[in-house]
Formats: C-alpha cells, structure tokens, sequence
C-alpha cells in the first residue's frame, strides 16, 4: 500500500521530466547546429596560424597573438565602427522617440497607417534603399546643391563618400528598429499616471521626466541594443556611401575574408563580439534592465 | 539617478555565497566545458587542397557521351536560345549537347562554390568553366586542371592573338584557353574633365580630388603602380613591390581616391560623382552606348590586357568535347559573331575581317579589336605561387581597408 502511494508522483516528476526535454529538444538542437558550432568553428579559426592559408590548409598553432595584430593594425576601423554606431545610435534616438511618441499618443485613427509606414522601407532590400541614398546624395544632386547654397557644404565640398553620408545612411537604415521598441512601451504606459502627475502640479516636461520617460525605459533600451549592434558591424552603408577613409570594423572583416585571411577575419570577430558583449552589460546594468540579460 | 534601480550583485554577497553542492558541481561542468572545449579547438585545422596529376587522374567519356557542362559569367555569350546562335551552330555541327550555366558572377565566389570538391579531387558537376587570369593561375598552381589536347584544338592554335599565347602563369597555354579579352585603362568623363594622359596625373592632380576611383582587384590597380615606380609589372622585385604599394599609401593618404570599387564605378562615373577612374575596356564600351562623353584612355604607363580563360577541372568527365567547344569559337566569323553580342576584346585573329560584314563600326573599335600599336604596350602580372599570392593580395588589402 505505502510502496504505490510513493511510486505514483515520483513517476509524474519524471513524466514531467522527460516532457520538458522534448519541449527544449528542436530548439536545442538548433542552437547547437547554427550557433556553437559555428561560433567553436570562429573561435578556433581566430587560433590558426596565420601563414597558413586555404590552399595549404591551416594548421590549429593556438596563435593568441592573431588577436593583438589585427586589434593593432586595425584600431582605426574598430574605433570608426563603435563611433560611427554610437552617434548613429543617439541619432536614431532623437528622431525616433518623439515619432514613436506622437504614434503613440497624437496620431489618433491614423496610429495604424503611421506605423505601417515606418516599416514600409522594410518592403524594398536593404541595398535597394542604400543605393537610392546615393542618388539623393550624389555631388551633381538637389541635396548637394541646396546645401552648398546654404553654405553648409563647401563650394568644392561633398556629401557622398564622406564619414556624414555613412551616419546618415546608418541612422536611416536602423531607424525602424528604435521606433518599433520605442512605440511598443510608449502605448502600453497608462494614461492616468501621466494625468495624475498633472494633477499633482507637475509641468508636462516634469510629468515627461519623472512620469513618461522612465516608464518607457525598456523601449530606450531595447531600440538603443537592436540600433547599436547591427550598426557596429554594418559594412553596406560604409562601403556604398563612404570613402577610403571611412571604413569600418564589418568592412575590414569583409575585406580580410575576401581575401583568404580568415584568421584575421576570425579575430577580428570574435574581438568585435566580446567587445559589444561587454559594453552592452555594462550598458544594461547601468540603466537597471538586467532582467533583459 | 535615483530612480534606476542598484546593480542586484555587489562584490560582498557574492563573497558571502556559501560553498553549496550545487555550486561546486557548477563550477566543475564550466571547468569540464572549458577543458573540453579546449580539446574540441585543438582538434581543428584544416587540409591543404592541393592536387597533383598523380593524386588526382580523370576518365574522358566524351566519345561515348555527347555532353558538355559549361559555367560562363552572365550575358558573356549571345542569347542561346535562338535557334542560330553560336551556340546552337555548335550543336547542330558536332552533334555535342550544351548544358550553359551563367553562374560565374564573381572569381572568389565560384572558387568558393569548387573549392571543396576540386580539393578532394571530386566532381565539380561541370567540364568547362571560364575565369580570369589570377584565377586560372591559382588553380593551375593547385593542380585543379586538366592538361588541354593540343590535338583538338586546331584553330586555337592557328587563330589566338600573339599577345595572349604565352601569359607568364601558363606559358604554353596547356590548361587554359582564353574566352573574351579586356583591358584595363582609364575612362573619363569628357563632360567634367579633359583627357587625361597618364595614370600619374590622375592619382596625383589636385583638380580630382576625392573625384576619381581604383579597382580593388590587386593585380590590375598594382600593375599601374608597379609601371609609376618604373618596375616591369610582370618581373619586380621586393623593393620595387614595397616602393609601389607606398605610393599606393601615399594616394590614398592625400584624399585623392574616393573609393576602391568593383565595377560599381560604371554608376558613379555615369551620374557624374567621379571624373575618372581606373576601368575594364568592356563596361566603358556598354556606358558610351548611354553617354558619349565616356571616353576610354590608354594611359601613358601602358595598360593591363587580362583574360577570361576556358578552363577544365579534375573529373570534368567529357574533356574532348570541350576542348572541341573551345575550338569551335575559334572561327572567325563564329567569333565575330560573339564579339558583337559582349563588346570584348576578341582573341582570334581574322574576326576582325569577318566583323566589317555583321558591323563595321564595331571592326573599327580599338577595344574589341585592338591595334598592334595599343597592345604593344600591354602588362600582365607576374605568375605567383599561393604564398606570393597571399602575401600580395594581404599587402594590397592592407593598405586600401586600413
């Protein structure tokens, strides 16, 4: 009698058990096919000797120095891929946040058509929209040509292939994926608390400051992360709209991978990843969303 | 400040953690991760993909079947589907059937698309595939290729051009055959600028600046370099390689290059962005078409004459047949007939004369069919071993992506 009262929910936990397994199985599987495999296969990649060369095979020699040479020779296409990001990034955040805000709370019946038109571009490729930016910012183009008559450009000056264009292109480019997050937390905000804050004799910038802008946090966080990351490693923009002295981390790696020198490319990687890995973190404790680790 | 919340872990509760068994098991299965993983590393590396004729034999069954696989790069032939294009001639004549894939876009990335059966000496899935000098020089260097019948290939041997019948990676012509010739040179823009003589003035002329664009294929923009320092791009030594790509350094440094393009500057150079810049002969023909102001220059360094060669990988299994391929665009009139559809440079001797009947503006065009004055002083670059190769293309990349 005891024996069978034991038995029966043990058994249940291991049913249970087994379930969760099977539920985390296909994902698992997943992961392991498309993520640590290739990122073992990056890794050890990073390590090779680099004389080695695809012809010749590579040869796995532990090669910790691939990381300081190609930080070394590449330091300022590193640097440019953080900078070119960050100010991107701030950008996206400008224009974005009081879009989102007004999608959120002043666009009425036309809330649905506003957001479709953010994510419109989304419908054309990624390069289409590039290559059209080098048009709109051609030397002989309308844009130029306004822009010198302001005096905002030098008379011999340019907009194309300049560190400008690659911000400009970034910022357009990334600009939907600040909004989106942005507008997702803004619209879930109750609207009362903001009313209350009036009611307590805060100005609307102090009721925006203590009420609206900390709520909204975790879309300032969320749109930063997904505008920051893909732009640090973006080449398109730098390699369609910038100049020889314009390039960043993606292109270097591009180029070296081109090339054949996947060491070089490999570390390269890997250092780019740890190091947006890193900022991020710190980045996330900081504005007190660890939840989001 | 005050409203965001204190990190959750500070330095002391961690400290203050006891020792559980959950936590040293933990901290065993990271050890036993990183050790594992350390091997995992260790296991890796990768073969060398070199092939000799001994390690790597091919059976020809083209007498038994009458196939043949081709891969071209797209647009480089006249449209196969009417019923007399060359290519239907071809099959009607020898009764050889042909399977034509225009999936050659880019030389690395058709390498990368054979690299992995050719390396282990097996079937590519095709018997013919056309590719650039450099690229044909690799794989000859790699022992990737078949060895060409000269028997079977009569009018190769009577009608290619002299200027390509001993290139210095293939001085025979014992694997490769070539396709479609090119140039490279400068194009302007007459509209924006006046000629421009010499490659020297273009790189260096303040005038330009920020207006001009090179090629990122290493050998065709070092070749000028190589020609500005006074070495013979096709024998240099070490000291004239480092002397070139310094000026290189110092072109790029000055703000003089815009960008180092593929053929992307065909768009820049059309809408007015740049002036001038280092071009293939082919795309500057196909922009004239649009815009007449696009001239095409012999600078006074020279110019680089390259290739696109018919080649034939290990285990291609129908060999006689493409050779028989190749030699059949070698008519005259068969190539007069291509060089109308893709405005390349043509490397048989006597198409010209057949050209005057399909186009006589196109006989009279210097970069389909040039004189012996213009390819008298034409460069090739030096044969490389896979070593030079890297170490040149890595020096190359170095200083345009730094």
């Amino acid at each position: 009698m005891t024996a069978q009262t034991v038995v029966t929910p043990a058994a249940g936990r291991q049913r249970r058990w087994n379930t969760a397994w099977l539920l985390l199985l296909p994902g698992g599987l997943w992961l392991t096919a498309f993520f640590v495999v290739p990122l073992f296969q990056l890794v050890a990649t990073s390590l090779y000797d680099p004389s080695g060369s695809e012809e010749l095979g590579y040869a796995m020699t532990w090669s910790w120095s691939n990381y300081g040479d190609a930080i070394d020779f590449y330091t300022g296409p590193l640097v440019r891929g953080f900078g070119y990001a960050a100010v991107a990034t701030l950008l996206c955040l400008v224009i974005g946040y009081p879009l989102a805000y007004a999608i959120a709370f002043k666009a009425g019946r036309w809330k649905n058509l506003m957001l479709i038109l953010v994510i419109a571009p989304f419908f054309t490729s990624f390069l289409v929209r590039t290559l059209a930016w080098k048009l709109i910012l051609s030397d002989n183009g309308f844009v130029v040509g306004v822009a010198k008559t302001l005096g905002l450009v030098a008379d011999d000056g340019r907009l194309l292939a300049t560190g400008v264009a690659v911000v400009a292109g970034l910022t357009y480019n990334f600009l939907p994926f600040m909004v989106l997050p942005l507008y997702a937390s803004l619209e879930k905000i109750d609207h009362r608390l903001i009313e209350a804050a009036g009611d307590l004799y805060a100005s609307p910038v102090q009721g925006f400051r203590r009420v609206t802008l900390p709520l909204s946090m975790p879309g300032v966080i969320a749109g930063t992360l997904l505008t920051f990351i893909p732009s640090t490693g973006d080449f398109i923009n730098a390699q369609l709209l910038g100049d020889t002295t314009t390039t960043m981390i993606g292109n270097v790696i591009q180029s070296r991978f081109e090339v054949g020198d996947y060491p070089a490319a490999a570390a390269l990687s890997v250092t780019l990843m740890v190091l947006i890995v890193i900022l991020v973190s710190v980045y996330i404790r900081r504005a007190g969303t660890e939840e989001l680790l | 400040m005050s409203n965001r919340r204190r990190p959750l872990y500070t330095p002391d509760r961690r400290l203050a953690l006891p020792v559980t068994r959950r936590r040293v098991l933990g901290g065993m299965s990271a050890g036993a991760l990183a050790l594992a993983s350390g091997g995992v590393l260790s296991a890796c590396g990768t073969e060398g993909a070199s092939q000799t004729e001994a390690s790597c034999d091919s059976d020809d069954l083209s007498a038994e079947e009458k196939d043949v696989i081709w891969s071209n790069w797209p647009a480089y032939i006249d449209p196969i589907q009417q019923d007399d294009s060359t290519l239907s001639q071809f099959e009607q004549q020898s009764g050889i059937s042909v399977e034509y894939n225009d999936d050659v876009n880019d030389n690395s990335d058709f390498y990368g698309k054979v690299r992995n059966q050719l390396g282990a000496c097996e079937s590519t899935g095709r018997d013919m595939f056309t590719l650039t000098d450099w690229m044909a020089a690799k794989m000859i260097g790699l022992g990737w290729l078949q060895e060409l019948d000269k028997d079977n290939l009569p009018q190769v041997q009577a009608n290619l051009i002299e200027n390509l019948r001993s290139p210095s990676w293939d001085p025979d012509r014992k694997y490769s055959v070539p396709w479609q010739s090119g140039l490279t040179g400068i194009a302007y823009n007459a509209d924006l600028t006046g000629e421009i003589k010499s490659f020297e003035e273009m790189v260096t002329n303040p005038e330009y600046k920020g207006k001009i664009t090179l090629l990122s294929e290493m050998q065709d923009t070092m070749i000028f370099f190589l020609r500005m320092v006074g070495a013979d791009p096709a024998d240099f030594t070490d000291d004239e390689w480092g002397e070139a790509l310094d000026r290189l350094q110092e072109v790029k440094d000055s703000g003089q290059v815009r960008q180092f393009t593929g053929n992307e500057y065909r768009q820049d150079l059309a809408q007015g962005n740049i002036v001038a810049c280092e071009a293939w002969s082919g795309d500057v023909i196909q922009l004239q078409f649009d815009n007449p102001a696009i001239k095409f220059v012999a600078p006074e360094e020279g110019m680089a004459l390259w290739s696109d060669n018919s080649l034939v990988p290990n285990k291609a299994e129908h060999k006689a047949n493409a050779e028989k391929l190749m030699d059949f665009y070698y008519d005259p009139v068969v190539a007069a007939e291509l060089a109308a559809w893709v405005n390349y440079i043509c490397p048989v001797q006597g198409a010209k004369e057949a050209m005057t009947k399909i186009d006589p503006s196109l006989a009279d065009n210097v970069l389909i069919f040039p004189d012996d004055a213009l390819l008298a002083d034409t460069y090739d670059f030096k044969a490389l071993s896979p070593e030079e190769e890297q170490q040149y293309q890595d020096d190359f990349a170095r200083v345009i992506g730094g």
